[in-house]
């Protein structure tokens, strides 16, 4: 059955889509980038999952629910990362990201460079 | 396969709770631990799910991670919200936790497993619930059948309890006064969003409140999620407001209405010569009295809930209010 | 498949609730609180479909809406305590 495949397939990239947000999530070095990584799930990897079980459910009252799950989600957790980023610009989160240690080198030398020639 | 996922949910969620408490434990700002609560909450109401009782996960979700921690974060905000230097440890104190901690371990030895088809409670009381709510009320929510009609003065019990927690908060508390501030037009986003979504919570919580007897939900469970929306309401655009649209005159009245409603529907039947809350009386046939009583008392119970709930919440948010 | 996704998603809140428990500032736990809320509410829709749970689509609805004002709620509450000073656990 064409649905049953579809469902799966749903299933399948909204699984790999909430790993790879929460990847994300532990993984980036800075709050705004773990902010926009963590996004990945609600707005894309929710709506998947959720298709996925409503095209296994069929037309019910319960899949009219499930679209109804869907549109909260995408409206309500949008708004939450809005104000999260807001909240953090105000407290004082400081967007650079960490240098590696051999950009930290380059970087390094860049300056000794500058200042050496500034002299 | 499905019986593995069962286990799997069921152990992960277990090792969730204890991986929680441990960071609970050694946090020391009290937000972050009040937060790490709210995940407690989820985690216990999905193992809840898990063992099939929707109603009592409904009702974790409802007032554990919702007002639990709103209310704990607006005491917070009171208080400090970083926790005291720790005192020396105790040995003793260590053993009698341990000891007291076995000796319960010990007790339960004798219970019956969990889900055991022989326990009592599975050969007596539960097959003559389920056969006395088709019988003689006819919901197929039994969950609500036992709490509001078989077991319904234990639950006007229950009721009087949360209205004398409210009666408590005021008279230690009391609701204070709080002007509406004419802020600047800061967050425009949250602003927009949250109107229809108060509108939302508040046509879902009058769903949950009549859907009771079908699916899960009931008076307490609905009584919270329309005091979120009024407690949603009341972060975004300010306490003043929230104020204007219900006074706190009238919640104190709203609360004992509630109760006032539960307890008339069971002295009517007294009028026809029934015991107190026997539903029966309240109609020509039975099983439609069994419906209009269960309808009257849950709407007593959401009111309580909902008055009682936005009570505290104001009574927090409106006490020293210092900038 | 639909277990794969349940077991994707257990992962998930694993990875999240390790984030909640390291992050270096408050804004980094309250968005992996916010984010535990969220998969919890996917986990109810896959695991209640999956496991045949009675009347899951009302309480996902409820998580999601109590999520919310859940969130709302710490960020403001933090923010009004936030003048007296910040610290990270």
């Amino acid at each position: 059955m064409i649905i049953s495949f579809l469902s799966d397939i749903c299933l399948l990239l909204g699984g790999f889509f909430t790993l790879t947000g929460a990847l994300g999530l532990l993984r980036f070095p800075n709050f705004y980038s773990r902010l926009h990584a963590a996004s990945v799930t609600e707005s894309l990897a929710a709506p998947l999952l959720i298709t996925g079980v409503i095209l296994d459910t069929g037309l019910t009252l319960d899949s009219a629910k499930l679209v109804l799950i869907i549109l909260i989600m995408v409206i309500a957790n949008p708004t939450i990362t809005h104000a999260l980023c807001r909240a953090a610009a105000h407290g004082g989160v400081n967007p650079e990201m960490r240098l590696k240690s051999s950009e930290k080198k380059q970087s390094q030398t860049d300056t000794e460079l500058s200042s050496k020639e500034s002299k | 396969m499905i019986g593995n996922l069962h286990l799997i949910i069921d152990v992960c969620l277990l090792a969730f709770l204890v991986l929680i408490v441990f960071a609970v434990m050694k946090v020391t700002n009290l937000f972050v631990a009040t937060m790490l609560f709210g995940i407690f909450s989820f985690v216990t109401a999905l193992l809840f799910l898990d063992l099939d009782a929707v109603d009592v996960a409904f009702t974790e979700a409802a007032v554990g991670a919702g007002f639990s921690t709103v209310l704990m974060l607006a005491a917070l905000r009171l208080s400090g919200a970083v926790e005291n230097a720790k005192h020396r440890h105790s040995a003793l104190g260590l053993f009698i936790v341990v000891l007291t901690g076995a000796a319960l371990i010990y007790g339960t030895s004798d219970f019956p497993n969990m889900g055991d088809a022989n326990a009592p409670v599975q050969l007596h009381l539960a097959p003559e619930f389920i056969q006395l709510t088709q019988e003689k009320i006819d919901i197929p929510n039994v969950v609500t059948a036992v709490l509001a009609s078989f077991r319904g003065y234990d639950t006007f019990g229950e009721t009087v309890v949360i209205f004398s927690a409210g009666v408590a908060v005021l008279l230690l508390l009391g609701m204070g006064h709080v002007e509406p501030k004419n802020e600047p037009e800061q967050n425009m986003v949250l602003w927009v969003v949250v109107k229809p979504f108060i509108a939302l919570i508040l046509i879902f919580g009058l769903y949950v409140q009549f859907h009771g007897d079908f699916g899960a939900g009931g008076g307490f469970q609905a009584g919270v999620i329309f005091a979120s929306g009024m407690i949603l309401y009341s972060l975004v655009f300010g306490e003043g407001y929230a104020r204007k649209v219900i006074s706190s005159r009238i919640l104190p009245r709203l609360a004992a209405l509630g109760v006032l409603i539960y307890g008339v529907t069971g002295l009517a039947s007294l009028l026809w010569d029934k015991p107190f809350l026997d539903y029966n009386a309240l109609s020509s046939n039975p099983v439609s009295g069994q419906h209009m009583g269960i309808l009257l008392v849950e709407a007593g119970v959401g009111l309580a809930v909902f008055a009682t709930v936005l009570l505290i919440f104001y009574s927090f948010s409106g006490v020293n209010h210092n900038e | 498949m639909i277990a794969a996704a349940v077991v994707a998603l257990l992962i998930t809140l694993a990875l999240t609730l390790i984030r909640a428990f390291l992050g270096p500032s408050i804004y980094d736990q309250i968005l992996a609180v916010n984010s535990f809320g969220t998969k919890t509410v996917l986990l109810i829709v896959v695991g209640g479909h999956a496991l045949d749970w009675f009347s899951y689509v009302d309480i996902a609805l409820m998580y999601a809406l109590v999520n919310f004002v859940g969130t709302l709620a710490v960020m403001r509450f933090f923010e009004q305590y936030k003048p007296e000073g910040e610290q990270s656990s």
